[in-house]
This record gives structure tokens, C-alpha cells and sequence, in this order.
């Protein structure tokens, strides 16, 4: 670097600063909304909850002609408007985990930890933006998605569904809420896991490997298991209707908070234990 | 010009990962208005003395203070240290502006700072770049706007000259010293001497995680060099009988050459002249810092190169 430097002299701070917990979910903020690989997994996941449920309207409305009885009994309009959650819910969690173990990666976590000795401000703040960002992309997201699909779907009055036919606005709104506590409980396991490969591999096993590996078992223990997974329980949220083994919106939002608590609670205890 | 005074005092500090002591029992003070040197051979424990100053790893025992507080029970913890760790500290995908502004942030410190920061250490053309694109000292250069954001009382920089080119070695050397004349704590670590010897006025050595020598450069020299003055004289022999005494020992390397411990130039000077002999040289032995610090660490480092090369042959 040949652009010289003249003047030693370091300015003295005019200021008295201090560390507070609203300072530390600004600086979160700059570091989420500074990183290209953050902008693009949060757009990606805005897009795919709206364009999947449109594709996915687009092609049942086309087909609808040439299905089967059965198939058309088994499209309901409440799962094509939130068909995108599927693929939206990888995105965010991926991200979750990235938020924490990137700054692992690139040894980011000693200037964070440095600057916030106390660290768990450090955890609050990025659950706490993490948390909003998501909810606050989401949410309009999964709205647009359930009016899109419908008017996609306008043609089929049996494919109609009211926005404020009970339990949809719930439904709809549920799949926001589920997406922003699945960041929660990933950004949680990347904290406690400390590394990108291993915290998307238990991610990505416990809400998509695992749950089918249950059909394994005998049907019996099977239904006596699933319903409290995290996935299932958290999928609960964004169901409109709920079978013998499947648990209600209510207790399945409150089992899925749980977990996250759980994970959140584990995550702190480590990071102040442990040596960065 | 205002003082900021800032200090760093270390007891019994120990640390052990898993079987292996890493730092053992060091007790020392790093005080205000004067440039520290921390020294010791690589993997001598250095790097992990700061990481207990900082608080990233908890010592196993031993207790380490600096401004008078441990490092986490400080309100505004950039105030007091400002430190440069050895190891990149920096998210390679972000902009070395948005990374002093996320950092800034955390104290409330406002934009115009990190404006300062980038000037200060010449980063400004390239302060939009991702950090994962700059050379070795340009990320050092960001490590040390970093850690001067806080203006802070005590600055501790872990081998803060690796990767800068020379104007970049100057200027840091520079910017050291001014900062401890303001009154501030400046420790800064290097696994060489001579870099030590041009900005330090006070080292501590470490080897194997224990301390060897807390002391002046000054003092270190005349340590290590202990007294040994040689003598050239046609009339050694001679000169020999004079010198004798209970703490002086007196070696003949040739025919007229001694080596003489234990006596002043001065001394030996007045000793020849009162008996009337020729002197044909009269030096003191002045051992470099480099060869004092070799000395001091040949049984602390972790592998000598003879060992090496007995481990590969094997």
C-alpha cells in the first residue's frame, strides 16, 4: 500500500461510550444488513414462499380439469397458499445458523466478544433482529403468497377460501410465525454448535431427515412420538385442520416455543462457559 | 497534552488446555507512559496471555486486572483496551467500514469515529472493500483501527508488525511510542528481539508459558552481557597477576588476549596504568539484545532445530 500516512496523532474520543443492550442490537443490525450472503438468503426465502404456492396454483389450476376425484380431494387451497413455507423454512434456517457460526468461521467472534465481554447481549440482539427481520419479511411474504394462489385459483370456487373463514387468517399468519422461531431455534444451534457445516447438518436433520425416519417405526410408537418433534409441533402452528395425531395450534405453538426456550437456554449457558 | 492512564497487572495468571500448560504462574504489571514489550519464543504462551487479559478464555487460576477491574466488569470495555489479537478478528464478507461502524455501534460511539479510524491507519480508498480481499497488512491496518477505536486507556497489540511493509513498521513504531508518551499502557508482543529493542522501553520474556525476565532493555543487556571486558596486552600475564580478586575470573583465550569478568574498564584501565603496562585494546562486551534474548530462551523453546531433525530422522 503506498498511500502515505502523515499523522500519527490518534484524536481522542469526544464521547463516553458505553455498552448497553440497545447499542448491541444496533451493531447486530449493521452486521446482518452488511453481509451480501445475508441479503441474498433473505430475499431468496421472500421470493420462494410466493413464487412456490403461485407455481404450485398455476399448475393445479391447469390440471384441474384432467384430475382424479381422489386428487382433487386432496388439494386444499390453504396448503398451496403455504406450500412456499417448505422451501422458505431451509432458507431461514440456514441463515439462522450462518448468523452465528460465520462469525466463528472467520474469527469475527473475538472482536464481538471483545467489544461485548459480558456475550450475551451479543446473543439477545442477534436472536432478538434475527427474529424481527425474519417475522417483519415473512409475514407479508405468506399473505401475498395466500391472496396470489387464490387469484390464481379464482376459476375453481371449490379451490375459494375466505381470508376470514375461521382459522385461516390464524393459518396464514401461524406460517409466519413458525418460519421466524424455526430462525430462532437454528440461529440457537448454530451458537451452540460453532461451526457451519455441523450446525445446518443437526438443522437440517432435525426438521427434515428425521421426522420421515420415524415412519419406520411401528405405527403405534410412531404416533405416539411425531406430534411432539419440533418440526411437527411447530407445523401445527400453520395447519388448518388437526388430526388424532397431531397436536392443536395452541399446544403445538407452545411445545415449539418450548424448544426454542430450550435451545436458547443451552446456547447461553455455553457461551459464557465456554473460551471463545 | 491530557494523560490517559491505563495498566494491566497479571497474578499467578495459569492456563491449561486440556494436559498442556499454556501460560504458568505469570505475575506482571504492564504500566502507563511507556512502551512494553512482551517476548518470547512462538508458542511461548504469548498470544494466550492476551486472551486471558481480554477475558476470551477464563484462566484456570491466577487472576489478571487491567485499569484496576477484569476486563468483562468494565462499562465501556473499548475505553480501557483496545487490542489487536494475532489471529484474524474480522468477518471476511463485510466492508472494513461496516466492521469498525458494528463495532463503534456496541459503545454508541458515532460514525464520524470510524471515519477517523479509516484515515488513521490509510484505509480510506479501500474501506468498502470486503475485508476478505485485503492483503496481509491491510487486515492488520484494520485490526489496528479496530483497536483504537475506543481511545482506549491501555493498547495491546499480538505481533502487530507481521505483514506491514516497512513505512507500515514505521509508522506503527511511531504511533506506539506516541501513544504511551500520551500516558497510556502499550503492550505489545513479538517473537523478535531487534523489532523489541527499537520500541520498547521495558520487557517481560516468556518461554514455555513462565516468566524469565520482567526488566528494562537496558538492564536485559547488561544482564546478559555480564561485565566482560577484553583486554589485548603484550604484558598479559603480567597484567593477570594484578587483576586477581575474590569475584573476578579472568580467562586467557590466546598468547596477550584475557577476558576478564567481575572488573569495570575503568578498573582494569587504572590497575594498568598504576603498575605501568601496555594496554593494546581495552572493550567492554557489549552482548546484542538478539544474542541476550537467545540466551535467555535456549532452554524454553519448544522444539530446538537439532531436535527436529533427530524427530524426522527418526
Amino acid at each position: 500500500m503506498s498511500s502515505a500516512v502523515e499523522s500519527v496523532a490518534l484524536r481522542r474520543l469526544t464521547v463516553q461510550g458505553r455498552v448497553t443492550q440497545a447499542h448491541v442490537l444496533r451493531s447486530e443490525w449493521t452486521k446482518l444488513v452488511s453481509l451480501r450472503s445475508t441479503r441474498w438468503s433473505l430475499l431468496v426465502a421472500t421470493v420462494l414462499a410466493i413464487a412456490l404456492s403461485a407455481l404450485f396454483a398455476a399448475v393445479t389450476s391447469s390440471h384441474w380439469g384432467g384430475m382424479s376425484a381422489h386428487d382433487r380431494a386432496d388439494r386444499h387451497p390453504l396448503d398451496i397458499a403455504l406450500a412456499g413455507v417448505n422451501l422458505s423454512q431451509l432458507a431461514i434456517g440456514v441463515l439462522g445458523v450462518l448468523v452465528i457460526t460465520g462469525e466463528y468461521s472467520t474469527g469475527m467472534i473475538r472482536a464481538s466478544m471483545t467489544a461485548v465481554p459480558k456475550r450475551l447481549p451479543v446473543l439477545w440482539a442477534k436472536l432478538a433482529v434475527y427474529a424481527a427481520v425474519s417475522f417483519v419479511l415473512m409475514l407479508p411474504s405468506v399473505l401475498i403468497a395466500f391472496f396470489a394462489s387464490q387469484a390464481i385459483l379464482s376459476r375453481h370456487d371449490i379451490l375459494q377460501i375466505s381470508f376470514s373463514h375461521p382459522g385461516v387468517a390464524r393459518a396464514v399468519v401461524g406460517g409466519a410465525v413458525y418460519l421466524m422461531l424455526l430462525g430462532v431455534f437454528a440461529l440457537a444451534v448454530g451458537s451452540i454448535v460453532r461451526n457451519t457445516a455441523g450446525g445446518i447438518v443437526v438443522f437440517v436433520a432435525i426438521f427434515f431427515v428425521i421426522p420421515p425416519l420415524l415412519d419406520i417405526l411401528p405405527t403405534s410408537w410412531n404416533n405416539a412420538v411425531s406430534p411432539y418433534l419440533p418440526d411437527a409441533a411447530g407445523r401445527s402452528i400453520f395447519s388448518l385442520t388437526h388430526g388424532a395425531h397431531s397436536l392443536a395450534p395452541g399446544p403445538g405453538l407452545a411445545l415449539f416455543v418450548g424448544y426454542c426456550a430450550l435451545a436458547v437456554a443451552i446456547a447461553a449457558v455455553l457461551l459464557v462457559r465456554r473460551d471463545v | 497534552m491530557a494523560t490517559v492512564v491505563g495498566m494491566i497487572e497479571a497474578q499467578a495468571l495459569t492456563k491449561d488446555y486440556g494436559e498442556k500448560r499454556a501460560v504458568d504462574g505469570l505475575t506482571f504489571s504492564v504500566r502507563p507512559g511507556i512502551v512494553t514489550g512482551f517476548l518470547g519464543p512462538n508458542g511461548s504462551g504469548k498470544s494466550t496471555t492476551m486472551r486471558l487479559i481480554l477475558g476470551l478464555d477464563a484462566p484456570t487460576s491466577g487472576d489478571v486486572r487491567v485499569n484496576g477491574k477484569h476486563y468483562r466488569d468494565h462499562a465501556a470495555p473499548l475505553h480501557e483496551v483496545g487490542a489487536l489479537l494475532e489471529a484474524r478478528s474480522v468477518h471476511t464478507g463485510r466492508s472494513a467500514y461496516n466492521h469498525l461502524l458494528a463495532l463503534a455501534e456496541t459503545h454508541g460511539l458515532p460514525r464520524s469515529r470510524v471515519d477517523e479510524m479509516i484515515d488513521l491507519v490509510g484505509l480510506r480508498e479501500v474501506a468498502r472493500k470486503r475485508a476478505g480481499q485485503f492483503s496481509l497488512g491491510m487486515g492488520q491496518r484494520l485490526g489496528i483501527a479496530s483497536a483504537l477505536l475506543g481511545d482506549p486507556h491501555t493498547v495491546m497489540l499480538d505481533e502487530p508488525v507481521n505483514g506491514l511493509d516497512p513505512e507500515g513498521i514505521h509508522w506503527i513504531r511511531n504511533l506506539l511510542k506516541e501513544l504511551a508518551a500520551e500516558g497510556r499502557a502499550v503492550f505489545v508482543s513479538s517473537h523478535l528481539m531487534s523489532e523489541m529493542a527499537l520500541t520498547a522501553d521495558h520487557l517481560i520474556v516468556i518461554g514455555r508459558g513462565r516468566l524469565i525476565a520482567d526488566a528494562s532493555v537496558e538492564e536485559l543487556v547488561r544482564q546478559a552481557s555480564g561485565n566482560v571486558v577484553r583486554v589485548r596486552s603484550p604484558q598479559a600475564e603480567e597484567l593477570r597477576g594484578h587483576l586477581a580478586g575474590p569475584d573476578v575470573t579472568v580467562v586467557s583465550l590466546e598468547p596477550g588476549l584475557l577476558e576478564i569478568q567481575g572488573l569495570s574498564a575503568a578498573q582494569i584501565g587504572e590497575a594498568a596504568a598504576q603498575h605501568h603496562l601496555v594496554l593494546h585494546e581495552l572493550t567492554p562486551q557489549q552482548v546484542s539484545l538478539e544474542q541476550a534474548f537467545m540466551d535467555m530462551t535456549r532452554d524454553e523453546v519448544e522444539f530446538r532445530t537439532g531436535e527436529l531433525a533427530e524427530a524426522k530422522a527418526a
